[in-house]
């Protein structure tokens, strides 16, 4: 105690307790406010909270159903999912992002893309904890490599996701078509909860047609997440119902026949069955991987693929519009008939040439000297074009029109093939509509022979075809043949409406057909080279189709140059005559003459169809299932 | 029962000798069994704050054993001895904040602790929890109260000196506690009423002095946090909101014990330090909050109630600000968590997971226990 001071301890002490005092009632409010406080969060806004408490703790996850499989007619599969991994980041378990980033490029090959879609999604706004995709796809060796480094990576995952693939890759793309992501525009057409789980969608052929069949519905489940975003457990589910397995009539084995005898050439070609209008092969060649398309092409390949000269990308077999040549005349051999035009004894003589008027063009013959006398029936045969030349102005633009457009032309006749080009039938009305000019009887000679303005796929052609193996009896061509486990397959595909092409003479249908089979069996026949030796009758027609332009600044190789002016060469057929199990046309790019390169390949075609596999279902079919999908 | 007691001692004769078993060996029977109900009541919600762990608790468990100890032990001490020592402690205490501030060791860009080689590592600030406040007590005690403006002056540079250290590692919430010891102690002394009017005068002009000069990026980020939550809802607001969530979901009656979904799902965060008030406030309601408040009240009461009873000036100052701090604590924890005030590193007294604070509070129980039941017949 310091010296000479008095110190008053009573006054002390009650100085200090009045202080108390003070303190006691500063302490007392303080309390208040805090008790306040808290009776203001728990019992006044309770409500509130707990709904943001739930709303954080439960979330409502889609479950994306599991796509349809896609089997041919024996059970062979053509379009499976297969699981495929990516990786993916949760930046704030990752201790230094740029290291990992390193690391990871050390593992994977993440290119400038990746980077950058990442990139631009950890700049967008986001959940904690959210998981952000790095890259997908990785090969067997990266998941390998991410198994043996992830415990020194922490914050980066390997996700897997079911993926579209396509055994058979580059024969099928054309014919089935493929699934790739959804893309900006596709969001604002689908149903945004059915999608919500999923990632891909059909975009062409098959995969497009029945995208709804296929895709199926989208199932959910509530779960309680942690603040990581980590399931923790599933309070209600509510199971996806996966998409539907289809069956298509098409065959692979055909398929692959159809691409080996393709091979190296560009062209396609189409099978129907004409009972069913089942479409038994569809294939045009070059064909492309469409597994590449899934889950995304580099801009590299893509580049590659699209300007390659042999176009891979484009489907010759659906788009590819062609003038039809001579492979029409059996078409206008029956409109002629049935509009008693001509008859099947009128006879005319071609001397190689036509004439509309005796001082007027020349219109040549394939044949520079003349066929001589002909009739309809060994016009057919020897493709005479003079015959054909006198009855397209005979029946007249109109009448012509007609017929073709009852045989599938000009239309899309297709019941579920997507993408399929209506081709081209003249009319008055589309000549005056598209070039300003009245249609004059040239054009009526040109299109006789299936040249000037005409053109058709060689799907058309095929249906075309098909309807004249039926006597006039349509079936609309279609890939889908059954839906596994359903009774009928008539919910599923469009109304087949198209009416039947009767005759007033339904004989003239075997005349025309004979004239036909004379193409291949005839002693003087254009195909009877093709038709030699054959243990069953087949009718058909051969063609060729002229190639006009080529773009003069476009270079290429010489040996290119004459490559690719060269004719077209076609041919339609179907066998056996009287009762036809398969209707097929060809079309070999530059292939020549239509008798001397493609109408063998549709012999081949006939060949392998009636003899090698009719009767023999999938057992024996390398790669088949097991058994049949149901 | 403790309520009675309370009630019953205040008329007594302060300056009676406590008799009985109890104040042989030091101990305030009504303090003690506060304590032992209020960390009681921790454990069981430390379980759940820390998701089940039985670890946790048991770590917990022996430091609160440890807390005891030292408790005891401080008690034996007799307010004299404090009082002796009181300016070499303080002394002391200040050379190691210095030596913090040189060769402290720490984590996440602070410096709070000092690794002396043949000693255990310590927080010097810890220290100076108790130091400041018997500093303080020490110099305004020698001399007559109230004190005169001169000496007011020279305590409270005693008080800054060392707030000013801490601040620098840097750690506002110690040195707020610390800060507060000190100037409680002055205000007990009996400062006039015009200057403590002053002193708000002054923090108010030095809050802004304080944001522009003092604070740090992140302290400046916590207060505007608080302003707005949701203008940040990712980053510092995220804590705020989450913790309010818990709080407000629990409602009266909370979701009860391990059921807390904001917890166990880890979207609080420190759901077993800072933010464990949250834990209690999600599973046991509005009524655990009052039943806490009330235990916390009640030991507050009872130390002021020890403070007013103190026999020499020097051990009601160190007590009453003792108290007052224990109170700050509970404010500033319960404040930050339930969004009042912005956040700083300030554990739920005596409930937080962590030894640090729990030993040096059961010290200063230990220094108000040794107060209360040494007693001398003739005042000092």
């Amino acid at each position: 105690m310091p010296w000479g001071e008095f110190k008053d301890t009573a006054a002390e002490r009650r100085l200090f307790q009045r202080r108390t005092l003070v303190v006691l009632i500063v302490l007392l409010v303080l309390m208040a406010v805090l008790i306040a406080r808290m009776y203001q969060l728990q019992v006044i806004q309770h409500e509130t909270f707990s709904t943001i408490s739930d709303k954080n703790r439960v979330q409502v996850q889609s479950v994306a159903p599991t796509r349809g499989l896609v089997y041919d007619r024996n059970g062979v599969l053509l379009a499976e999912n297969r699981p495929v991994f990516g990786v993916t980041i949760v930046p704030e378990r990752v201790e230094n992002l740029e290291e990992t980033l390193a690391d990871l490029q050390a593992i994977l090959s993440i290119s400038d893309e990746d980077l950058a879609r990442f990139e631009r999604r950890l700049d967008e706004p986001r959940r904690p904890f959210q998981e952000l995709p790095l890259r997908y796809d990785l090969t067997e060796k990266e998941i390998a490599s991410m198994a043996v480094h992830r415990h020194r990576l922490p914050g980066v995952e390997v996700d897997a996701e079911l993926v579209r693939s396509y055994p058979h890759a580059e024969m099928t793309a054309h014919a089935l078509g493929y699934v790739s992501r959804i893309n900006r525009s596709e969001l604002q057409r689908i149903d945004p909860v059915n999608y919500a789980g999923t990632n891909y969608i059909g975009k062409s052929g098959v995969e497009r047609f029945y995208e709804k069949l296929l895709h199926g519905s989208v199932g959910y489940q509530h779960v309680e997440t942690n603040a990581r975003g980590r399931t923790l457990r599933v309070l209600e589910r509510q199971k996806p119902v996966p998409g539907e397995d289809i069956r298509l009539h098409l065959d692979m084995r055909l398929q692959t026949r159809a691409f080996e005898l393709l091979e190296g050439r560009r062209g396609a070609v189409v099978a129907i069955e004409p009972e069913t209008g089942g479409v038994l092969a569809l294939a045009s060649v070059p064909g492309f991987d469409a597994n590449l398309f899934v889950t995304g092409i580099g801009v590299e390949a893509y580049r590659e693929l699209n300007e390659s000269l042999d176009k891979p990308l484009f489907n010759r077999a659906l788009r590819g519009q062609y003038p039809p040549g001579s492979t029409i005349k059996p078409m206008f051999g029956i409109a002629g008939l049935d509009s008693n035009t001509t008859t099947r004894e009128r006879e005319i003589w071609d001397p190689g040439y036509y004439k509309l008027n005796p001082r007027g063009r020349r219109y040549r013959d394939w044949k520079r000297s003349g066929h001589g006398w002909v009739n309809l029936d060994s016009a057919i045969a020897e493709s005479c074009d003079i015959y054909f030349y006198d009855l397209a102005v005979e029946m007249g633009v109109d009448v012509m029109h007609d017929y073709l457009t009852r045989f599938g032309f000009g239309r899309d006749a297709s019941l579920d093939v997507t993408g399929a080009s209506e081709g081209l039938v003249p009319s008055r009305d589309w000549k005056r509509g598209t070039k300003d000019e009245p249609w004059y009887p040239g054009d009526s000679v040109n299109m006789g022979i299936g040249q000037g303005y005409n053109l058709a796929t060689p799907f058309q052609l095929a249906t075309a075809t098909a309807v004249m193996a039926n006597r006039g009896r349509w079936a609309r061509p279609r890939l889908l043949m059954d839906v596994i486990g359903r009774d009928t397959v008539h919910d599923f595909l469009p109304e087949d409406n198209y009416e039947d092409i009767v005759l007033d003479n339904p004989d003239d249908w075997n005349f025309i057909i004979q004239g036909m089979r004379n193409v291949m069996h005839g002693s003087s026949g254009t195909a009877r080279a093709a038709g030699r030796d054959a243990t069953y009758e087949m009718a058909g027609k051969t063609g060729t189709a002229q190639v006009f332009s080529l773009a003069e600044d476009e270079e290429y190789e010489e040996e290119d140059v004459r490559e690719r002016l060269r004719d077209h060469a076609l041919f339609i057929g179907f066998a056996p005559v009287d009762n036809p199990k398969i209707a097929v046309a060809v079309i070999v790019e530059n292939g020549g003459s239509g008798s001397g390169t493609a109408a063998p390949i549709a012999r081949k075609m006939f060949d392998a169809w009636l003899l090698e596999m009719s009767g023999q279902p999938a057992s024996v079919v390398a790669g088949a299932l097991a058994g049949e999908p149901q | 029962m403790a309520a009675r007691d309370f009630l019953d001692q205040r008329s007594a004769n302060p300056l009676s000798v406590p008799k009985g078993p109890w104040s042989l060996i030091h101990v305030d029977p009504i303090l003690l069994v506060l304590l032992i109900a209020l960390m009681s009541f921790g454990l069981v919600v430390l379980y759940s704050g820390g998701d089940g762990s039985i670890e946790m608790v048991q770590a917990q468990g022996i430091r609160i054993g440890v807390a005891f100890v030292v408790m005891l032990i401080f008690a034996q001490l007799d307010p004299l001895v404090y009082r002796r020592w009181a300016p070499w402690l303080y002394l002391v205490g200040l050379c190691a904040l210095v030596a913090v501030l040189l060769v402290g060791v720490g984590a996440k860009g602070a410096q709070r602790w000092l690794a002396l080689p043949g000693l255990p590592r310590f927080q010097p600030s810890e220290l100076m929890k108790l130091a400041v406040p018997m500093m303080a007590a020490w110099y305004l005690s020698r001399h007559y109260l109230p004190p005169r403006l001169s000496r007011v002056a020279i305590a409270l540079l005693l008080v800054f000196l060392p707030m000013g250290l801490i601040i620098q590692q840097p750690d506002l919430g110690t040195s707020l506690l610390v800060g507060t010891a000190g100037v409680f102690v002055v205000f007990f002394a009996g400062i006039s009423w015009r200057i403590v009017g002053a002193f708000f005068v002054m923090i108010s002009v030095a809050a802004p002095l304080l944001w522009f000069f003092v604070m740090r990026d992140y302290q400046k980020q916590r207060v505007l946090t608080l302003l707005d939550p949701e203008s940040d809802p990712l980053g510092a607001g995220w804590n705020i909101m989450q913790s309010k969530t818990a709080i407000g979901s629990g409602g009266w009656n909370g979701k009860g014990w391990m059921q807390g979904t904001q917890s166990h799902l880890e979207f609080l965060p420190e759901s077993h330090t800072d933010f464990i008030v949250a834990v209690l406030a999600e599973e046991f309601g509005f009524v655990g909050i009052l039943c806490l408040m009330a235990l916390y009240l009640l030991i507050i009461l009872r130390c002021l109630y020890i403070a007013a009873n103190a026999q020499d000036s020097f051990s009601r100052l160190l007590a009453g600000a003792l108290s007052m701090t224990f109170f700050i604590y509970v404010f500033v924890n319960v404040g930050m968590v339930s969004g009042l005030m912005p956040i700083v590193g300030v554990p739920l007294p005596l409930i937080s997971y962590g030894g640090t604070s729990i030993v040096t509070l059961m010290a200063a129980f230990g220094v108000l226990m040794s107060i209360h039941t040494h007693r001398r017949m003739i005042s000092a």
